[in-house]
């Protein structure tokens, strides 16, 4: 048996004290030692900022890759190789700004991974500049008057982009959180989850309380709310202005991007080979 | 009658008229009947429209230009005749669709003749057969049986019916027959003697680098579309579900140079292609690959730029934004293939060079290679045996808790051995900050120091790995070295052939390794040379600057310098050879 604190290694985060993103570092731990991954079958991939430094925190293959492509590179390592569990970890700059492009298409292509967004609405690596998520009037280093622009509806905008799970949750809500992560990692697809994670250092205004007072779960919202319905998650996301938590919309229709492509019967990174001497020849036909 | 060993065949029109289809069977034909063959597609921004003309040179022996003077010039349209009718040779004959009433300043040197193309055409129900007619008139006007012909008709139509098939073979009789027939009135042009029969084949550099890759056991392409490296993703696509692989068109050239990372890291041999914007966009990748030892292959096929450019136009001149990409000191490896042939080569030995050396690799082709095609001898597959460098896959000692695998220990070579996600007790951290032997962060001096040089001293021995150039003789002294990189192989080979006659001392190196810039090898080479001219399709020289960065004998340097598109000529080379010579 590996316990949830196995997967945890000997580095000490260097996020703040009181920062949100313990909470979801311990709710990914307490989710895989429930699912008992094996170290070596997890690959945990982030991008830059302080949510990605996660990418060194626990104990399984970890990549710490560059501003906004986190997405990209895991998605070339589920290709090579499908029997990995891999986790996507990334904050509201890194996801929403620089790389909402891959953001997006990465929904559309659905592959079979988990991409969990550490939302605290400010940049706090760069210390303390307006985010994508930032509210509008929000007062920053870059905003000195008050953030101008509208946040963006993330949560709607996934469904749009074709999204097959969409869930919100909190980070100090330690067991709506695992429950949250869990589903998202049984989703046959790509599953997305944006976590609201207060910034004890440069977000005066979305603290734990703010979070706390603001945030409704689905279920005290809409009793018995069932996600497959499209037209309901967008009403309801309208409704709560997106301040609600739970899973908010799931397709299980939609073929997953490794059901569209032939079966592999073993991994890629298991055939680094010559093609048979009979399909080279097929190949070279065409030529002759 | 006269023989010939080289033919010059080109044909111009609209799109969509089947210029491009007569010169590919007429191309396929020929290769298949053992002829030697470069074939070039031109798109003319100069000209209105779509306009577009096929080349084909046919010859008893290798080539790999396109030559430079047309015996024969096939044109569908006034403006084929307007533009390429000067680049026809003494006693060409242009063959001329009388259905546009071809508009001709009778010459002394050059026969037009007006044969009637669509008109046969129509007569065998459509205008598509154009291409059947003027392929008939082209065989008859260079002495070529039918038979091939026919054959190859009969194939390529069987899936459509009798009906058609024997439509297009009368179509392609009487068009020969035409051809003949007008032929009588004229000197004769003489014909191309029989090739001897041998195994080769026949295809675009794009698709021979393609070809190397799937050699080389890659299964993973992520690629985003740009002229002109297209094809190697659509080949690949069209080919992966014959080795069971997968190819991801992405988002853009960030994703496409991340997800080729991934897959590297995670143990495919992943790669991509691209040309010099969408190199542009994946040098932030490179440092990744760079830092995080990760060995991906990109293949950068070099069109004009900067930006934009011309995109469908040959130039040289992503060399150094090749080597210096990204940001931070380099430590990459970047190859050229020397030939159509060497692409499929080459790139397979990329493939063993970033496992190797576990570094970003570039394939610098060029857009002469990517978009010509040329015969070939068979692709041997075998000839590059897949070599994985220090890859552990299984097996491993077992990890204390929490312990992690020593990815980047330092070693005697620079070379660590290295996991894949997947492999039990191979655990370790991979990241773009400088980091320990574990991949855990670190700022510390003496682990930046030891991780700087360990991944700089793990490439001075990529030289031994790979030749790091082709050279025509083994003559280190010479009055005159020549030196290239990539597809001026062609041009500067067939100069050479002038050359030599002239007696000079004189000798081509075509470049292969150009970083790590193999020095020590080609030290004897510059030093013994009296004079070395470096032929390059850039402003800028950048191949010099690189030589001249690398030898202090900088006044021996002259500089062949093309950047107006069009690919060097052999007769270019020769002559500014010649002036440096003296």
């Amino acid at each position: 048996m590996i316990s949830s604190r196995e997967y945890k290694n000997k580095i000490m985060p260097n996020w703040c004290p009181g920062c949100g993103d313990f909470g979801i570092q311990m709710a990914i731990q307490t989710v895989c030692a429930e699912k008992q991954i094996p170290f070596e079958k997890l690959a945990l991939i982030s991008g830059i900022g302080c949510s990605s430094r996660i990418g060194g925190y626990l104990y399984c293959y970890g990549a710490h890759t560059t501003h906004g492509r986190a997405l990209p590179f895991a998605q070339g390592i589920k290709c090579a190789n499908r029997d990995l569990q891999v986790i996507v970890c990334s904050g509201d700059g890194d996801s929403y700004a620089i790389g909402i492009g891959h953001a997006v298409h990465a929904m559309k292509r659905n592959m079979n991974m988990t991409y969990l967004v550490f939302d605290n609405q400010v940049y706090g690596l760069t210390k303390g500049q307006t985010s994508p998520r930032s509210s509008k009037g929000f007062v920053t280093k870059t905003t000195p008057q008050g953030n101008a622009e509208t946040p963006l509806a993330v949560l709607p905008m996934a469904i749009a982009c074709g999204c097959t799970f969409v869930a919100q949750a909190f980070s100090l809500d330690r067991r709506g959180l695992s429950s949250i992560i869990t589903r998202a990692m049984d989703h046959k697809g790509f599953s997305y989850v944006n976590i609201f994670t207060p910034c004890v250092t440069f977000n005066h205004v979305n603290t734990f309380e703010w979070y706390r007072e603001n945030l409704q779960d689905v279920e005290s919202v809409k009793p018995g709310y069932d996600p497959g319905n499209m037209a309901e998650a967008m009403k309801l996301l309208v409704e709560t202005k997106g301040l609600v938590t739970g899973v908010i919309y799931e397709d299980h229709e939609t073929p997953s991007f490794e059901d569209t492509m032939p079966p592999q019967e073993d991994t890629l990174t298991a055939h680094v080979e010559k093609p048979s001497a009979e399909v080279f020849h097929t190949l070279c036909s065409e030529f002759q | 009658m006269e023989t010939n060993h080289d033919f010059i065949w080109k044909m111009g029109g609209q799109q969509g008229q089947g210029v491009e289809s007569c010169g590919e069977i007429l191309g396929h034909v020929l290769a298949q009947e053992g002829y030697s063959l470069f074939s070039q597609r031109l798109f003319s921004s100069r000209i209105k429209g779509g306009h577009t003309t096929i080349a084909l040179r046919i010859s008893l022996h290798p080539v790999q230009t396109i030559g430079e003077r047309v015996d024969n010039l096939v044109a569908l349209d006034q403006e084929t005749v307007d533009f390429h009718s000067p680049e026809v040779r003494d006693h060409g004959i242009i063959i001329a669709d009388s259905a546009f009433r071809p508009k001709w300043k009778r010459t002394s040197d050059k026969t037009l003749l007006a044969l009637p193309i669509t008109d046969i055409a129509k007569k065998y129900g459509s205008l598509q057969m154009k291409n059947m007619v003027a392929l008939g008139m082209s065989a008859a006007l260079m002495g070529f049986p039918k038979e091939p012909f026919h054959r190859f008709i009969a194939q390529r139509f069987e899936k459509k019916g009798a009906d058609i098939v024997e439509k297009n073979l009368m179509a392609f009789d009487e068009g020969m027959a035409s051809a003949a027939e007008a032929m009588k009135e004229i000197p004769p042009m003489g014909h191309l003697e029989n090739p001897e029969g041998r195994n080769q084949m026949y295809l675009l550099g794009n698709e021979a680098a393609a070809l190397g890759a799937i050699a080389a056991g890659s299964r993973f392409m992520a690629s985003y579309p740009i002229t002109p490296a297209s094809e190697i993703m659509e080949y690949m696509i069209r080919v992966m579900h014959e080795v069971h692989g997968t190819v991801v068109q992405t988002e853009d050239e960030l994703s496409a140079c991340m997800m080729a990372m991934g897959a590297a890291y995670a143990g495919a041999r992943g790669f991509t292609a691209t040309s010099g914007p969408g190199f542009s966009l994946m040098s932030e990748s490179v440092s990744m690959a760079e830092m995080a030892e990760i060995p991906v292959v990109i293949i950068d096929v070099m069109r004009a730029g900067p930006s934009t450019g011309m995109p469908t136009k040959v130039e040289q001149s992503d060399i150094l934004p090749a080597i210096y990409s990204g940001h931070g000191d380099k430590m990459k490896i970047v190859v050229a293939p020397s030939s159509i042939e060497d692409c499929f080569y080459l790139t397979q030995e990329a493939f063993n060079l970033a496992e190797e050396f576990q570094c970003p690799v570039i394939v610098l082709s060029d857009l002469q290679f990517g978009l010509c095609k040329q015969s070939v001898p068979a692709l041997d597959m075998n000839r590059i045996p897949i070599s994985r460098g220090k890859l552990l896959t299984k097996d491993l000692p077992a990890l204390d808790p929490a312990a992690y695998f020593d990815r980047f220990c330092d070693t005697e070579d620079g070379i660590s051995p290295r996991t894949v996600p997947g492999v039990k007790d191979g655990m370790f951290l991979s990241t773009g900050l400088e980091h320990n032997s574990y991949g855990k962060p670190a700022e510390d001096p003496k682990i930046r120091v030891t991780q700087m040089k360990k991944r700089l001293r793990k490439l001075q021995s990529v030289c031994e790995k790979i030749q790091p150039f082709t050279i025509r003789t083994q003559e280190k002294s010479n009055d005159l070295l020549i030196i290239g990189m990539a597809s001026t192989n062609g041009a500067i080979e067939e100069a050479m052939e002038v050359l030599e006659k002239n007696g000079a001392r004189i000798n081509h190196l075509q470049l292969r390794l150009l970083e790590p810039f193999p020095e020590e090898v080609l030290f004897p080479y510059i030093h013994q040379s009296a004079k070395v001219l470096i032929v390059e399709e850039n402003a800028t020289a950048q191949l010099k600057q690189i030589f001249k960065s690398h030898f202090s004998c900088h006044d021996k340097f002259r500089s062949l310098l093309q950047y107006d598109g069009t690919p060097i000529l052999a007769s270019t080379v020769v002559k500014k050879a010649k002036e440096v010579l003296g």
